[in-house]
Parts: C-alpha cells; structure tokens; sequence
C-alpha cells in the first residue's frame, strides 16, 4: 500500500505537484493518469525517495522509502526505460541491482527468462531497442519478488505484442494480491488495465475513483442527426422540447436523446434524415474535458490569492 | 555489432508469471473490500548493510569497458614512461653521473601522466551514472546514499590503489636493476616505502577526489576538467607569475601543486621549503575528506 498525503513539490515559483493525497492500494491495478506535464514522474520520484518533497509525506506500506532495509523486496520500480549504463551487459545491470539487496543470484535468469532476454543476457544494454530496454527495466522491477510495483508510461515503445503482454503481467500481479500503480497519458490505456484511477492535472488531484464509476460518470451519450431539411427538423425537435446542439459540418447533437423517438418525430413530419446514430463520447474526451477543466480552474485561482497577499501586505503596514 | 532480435514475445506471452505465479496468494479472492491482501514473496528477507553496496558497486566497476580502458593505459604509461627514462637516462649516463640520485625517482613521469587515467576513472565511477540515468536506479536499490557513495569510493580506492601500487612497485624494481652500474646510490628503506606505497596512496586518494568530485559536479567532462585543472593550473600560473611582489604566492603554487607534490615522495622538490617527507599525503587526505563530506551533504539535500 502507498499512501500519500499533501504531498507537494515546488521548483523555484512552480508548483509541479500541488497537495496531492490518495492511497493506492494492493491487490488491484491502479491507473495515474494526467497529461504530459500533469506532475506524475515528480509524484513517482518522490515516492521512491528520489526527490524530496517541498511538504507532505509518502508512505510505503507506512514506512518512508529511505527507511526500508531491502527496499527492491517493497517496491520494484520502472521509471524510465534508459536508467541503465549502455555499456553494462542486461545480466550485469541486473546483477549489481540484485547484490545491493542481497537477492540470490538465480533470481536474474528468472527475470531475465519472464521478461523474454535471456537470449540478450550478455549483451550491452546500449544495443537494445526501446522495447528491450523497456522489458530489462521491468526485470529490474521483477527482481525483488516486490509487494508494489510501479510502472511509469510502460507501454512506452512497446510493440502491440508487447503492450498485450504487459498488460497480462501488470494484471496477474494484482491477481496476486499485489499493489500495481501505474501511470500513463492515454486513457485509452488505462480503461484497458486500471481498476481504479487516480487523475491527476497540472499537479493537482482531479479524480480518485473506481474504473467503473469513472466511465459510468464521463462517458456522454447523445444522438447525432444529420438531414437535408436542417430548418424544419431543429422547428420540430424544439417544439417537442429536445434541447439540440448545433455542430459543425451541418450534423445536430441531442444529449442523452433516444434515437427512436427522434425517428419517429421526424417521420410523423415526413423530414429526411441523413443519419440517425447514437453516440458515446469516448473516454479520452472525457479525460481531457476533465483535464481542460483543471487549467481553468487554476486560472480562476490564481487571482484572488494573488490578491490577497497584497491585501495582507497592506493591512500589516 | 549487436543483433538486437530476441525470440522474446511468443514464449513470455501465455505464461507471463511463471515463477511468480507459484507463490501464494490465499485470501484475497474471498476478502471483501476493506482488508486488502498482500502478496508474501517466497525470497527470504536480508537486511542490507554496507557489504551489499560494496558487491553491487564491484560488480558495476568490473563490468564496464571504461574501467578496463582507463586502468589498462594507466598500467601501460606507468610501467612504460618508467622503464623509458631509466633507461634512456642509464644509457647516455657515465659512469658518476648519477652519483648519489634517488633511482627510485625516474617512476614520477609515468605516475604523473597515469594521473590523468586514475582521475578520470575516479569522475566516471560516479558522474557516468548521472549521465545515464542509472543512478535513478541505484539510488532505489540503495536509498541510503551516502552508503552508495562510500561503497563506490571503498571500490574505487581499492582498486586504484593496488593497480598503481603493483606498478610502481614493477617500476621501482626495474629501475633499480637498470640503474645499478650508472653510480646510483642504494635507496634507503623510507625511500622505498614513500617511492611505493607512499605515492600509490597519494595517487589512489587523488582518484577518490575526482570520484567525489564527480558525485558533487554530476557531469563527466565537466569534472575530469576541473581535476586536470586542480592538477596543472598552479604550476602554469606560477610560471608566469614574474612580479617579484607575488613572489611569496607564486612559491606556494609551486610548492603545493600536485606535480611537486608527488615529487616529494621521492625526495626531490621543485623548492627547499614547502611540504617534505609524508606531508603530501596527509594534505590530500585533509582535502579529500573534507569534499567527502561535503558531497555527502549534497547528495542528502538535492533531489537524485
């Protein structure tokens, strides 16, 4: 388990990561989504002890990083694909890794063996593609046997091959009552493994909130309507009360309409329809309508605080 | 040069876990949200100390090309420049002409080259990790940094120190052999230990600076040049130092730059005053322990 509380980093005058508090738990795959930029791989170093937080607390399984002896035994992380010395053999990288924990050494071929490299084990690092350095990161993760796993942007140049296979592995590690975070920029990605979501947007939470909840609450439904008879049709809708939207490229939006009655609607009033088609909007729109919010927001903000320093300083002279 | 095609994905797809997936996972199928499983690994639990940082930092030095590289044209220019001036100086000598040198002493310009190898060694032992990104790695393996630190510098010393020590100690050999008829004159026994050990200790702790060095600049051509800076500018400022008001900084430049410096090992400083006998050393053990400590403090207080 992770448990984060107010956790904040500033850099100078930016706030990349502003009061964050949410608990990530095991035995499911939990998403940590938010645009590029959104504060993630700050959020993911700090967790791992990396960089030090301006305020608040990360605890692993309620302990700080830096306190726990075997730390690779806790959490195996993938933080980026490159954090490897090129010149150092995929066996070697993994070696050294695995003394500094006091992890047998037969545990590197069986990592090695999971992730697919044995056949590379003797090669430079610096030779593999992003795909493989992607995979001898995971093994780094593997090592440990860890509780936790942390996996950031891990489909990150992988082939679809790969991507399926990762997606296998980070689900089987929470079958295994684990805890799996893992973040990511494509919601897309996410709907297809995460369990829970934890959204994040210019440092700040946004959500935290079950997979399920969160299509159930984002995903628009609504009823597209193209006709000839543009005019007649939007007179008819509106007569019957149907609030329409007016999009471009001539086609009409009714939220959350049903598609028959606006069919039979039209037909009683012998209008053409071009199309009829129930819609959802994707989650992805609804990730970035969610995320559009969060810059607004910020936005409207910034003013009153700024105000009220002045104000203070005023009223302290 | 690599062929990287791996027949990886059809045999990792089906099973992904194998070896993982034999490890218990009991309760947490019937368990309702609100206690939450968690996974027991079947790898018995170590406590790290020190000596885990040590293997790990061992098996990072021995498994680069650079440590070969630097080490092994550190060893090439020691024992060759050594030999080479023993015996070109034996060769054009007479008879007296060497009455009473130090043979020990024709060691210094293959060691002072070889300086160059160890500091760079030294600088790439630590910053090379802040230029790939490892360190990342290392510091999640080792949260305790200054231990990481001081598992790379024990490596690091051990290693430089017994490279140049067999070195010197080859080069001191020969060239008491090639020598022998040119009238020179038997070196005392602290002659030998300062000519030997004595320098091989200055030079390893000379490496361990540019180790600390690098963990403190974070990037390597910017610390080896600091370091071959630290080594060559007071001598060469020194040279052009002609105003006689200077006089007294410009002795001292001399004195303690780091080429007079190894030469007082073997007895032969560029000035009569200035440091003598084992002072060197502890100068560089005074200078080098407080970067260390400085480092360690960074390393604490900046984020990885």
């Amino acid at each position: 388990m992770i448990e984060l509380e107010g956790l904040t980093k500033r850099y100078g005058e930016k706030v990349a990561v502003n009061n964050l508090t949410f608990t990530v738990r095991p035995g499911i795959v939990t998403g940590f989504l938010g645009p590029n930029g959104a504060g993630k791989s700050t959020t993911m170093r700090m967790m791992l002890g990396l960089d030090r937080p301006t305020a608040g607390d990360v605890r692993i399984d309620g302990r700080h990083y830096d306190r726990l002896k075997d730390p690779l035994r806790y959490i195996g992380a993938l933080l980026d694909a490159k954090a490897m010395h090129g010149g150092r053999s995929a066996f070697n990288h993994l070696l050294c890794l695995a003394q500094s924990n006091g992890i047998p050494r037969g545990r590197v071929d069986e990592v090695l063996d999971t992730v697919g490299l044995t056949a590379v084990a003797k090669k430079k690092a610096k030779g593999f593609s992003l795909g493989m350095g992607q995979r001898l990161g995971i093994a780094g993760a593997l090592l440990g046997d860890p509780r936790i796993l942390m996996f950031d942007e891990p489909v990150n140049g992988l082939d679809p091959e790969g991507i399926h296979w990762i997606r296998n592995l980070m689900k089987s590690l929470a079958a295994q009552g684990r805890t799996v975070f893992v973040s990511s920029h494509l919601m897309s990605e996410m709907a297809l493994t995460a369990d829970h979501l934890v959204v994040i947007g210019q440092g700040r939470l946004l959500a935290d909130t079950s997979m399920a909840e969160f299509i159930e609450q984002n995903s628009r439904s609504y009823v597209r309507i193209r006709s000839p008879q543009r005019e007649r049709l939007l007179d008819v809708l509106h007569g019957a009360g149907i609030t329409v939207v007016e999009t471009g490229a001539g086609a009409l939006e009714v939220d959350g309409g049903k598609p028959e009655h606006i069919g039979e609607l039209a037909a009683q009033h012998q209008i053409v329809l071009h199309e009829l088609s129930p819609q959802q909007a994707s989650l992805e729109e609804a990730f970035m309508q969610l995320t559009a919010e969060s810059v607004e927001y910020h936005a409207h903000t910034d003013t009153p605080e700024e105000q009220q320093a002045w104000g203070d300083g005023w009223k302290g002279n | 040069m690599s062929t990287p095609q791996p027949p990886m994905p059809q045999a990792a797809v089906p099973q992904p876990q194998p070896q993982l997936a034999q490890a218990p996972a009991p309760h947490w199928q019937s368990a309702p949200a609100g206690s939450y499983p968690t996974y027991t690994s079947p790898i018995p639990v170590v406590r790290t100390h020190l000596g885990h940082a040590i293997a790990s930092e061992w098996t990072k030095i021995r498994s680069v090309r650079s440590t070969m590289w630097t080490l092994g044209v550190f060893v090439l220019l020691v024992v060759g420049i050594g030999l080479l001036a023993a015996a070109v100086v034996g060769s054009s000598a007479g008879e007296t002409d060497l009455a009473g040198e130090n043979p020990l002493s024709f060691g210094f310009f293959g060691l002072l080259l070889g300086s160059m190898c160890i500091m760079t060694l030294g600088v790439l032992t630590t910053a090379s990790e802040y230029g790939t990104g490892m360190i990342r790695t290392t510091m999640t393996a080792c949260p305790n940094r200054v231990r990481v630190l001081a598992a790379k510098a024990i490596v690091f010393f051990s290693v430089a120190f017994v490279v140049t020590f067999v070195s010197a100690l080859l080069v001191a050999f020969a060239d008491v052999a090639l020598l022998d008829s040119s009238g020179v004159r038997d070196p005392s026994g602290s002659e030998w230990l300062k000519g030997t050990l004595g320098i091989s200790l200055y030079l390893a702790l000379l490496g361990l600076l540019s180790l600390v060095i690098g963990s403190i600049i974070r990037h390597s051509a910017g610390a080896i040049t600091i370091m071959i800076g630290v080594v060559l500018a007071p001598l060469v400022i020194a040279l052009f130092m002609f105003s006689s008001s200077l006089e007294k900084l410009r002795e001292a430049l001399f004195e303690y730059s780091i080429p007079n410096q190894l030469s007082v090992f073997y007895s032969n400083s560029l000035t009569e005053s200035g440091p003598s006998g084992w002072d060197p050393l502890w100068i560089m053990l005074g200078v080098t322990a407080v970067a260390f400590a400085g480092a360690c403090a960074l390393l604490e207080k900046r984020d990885v």
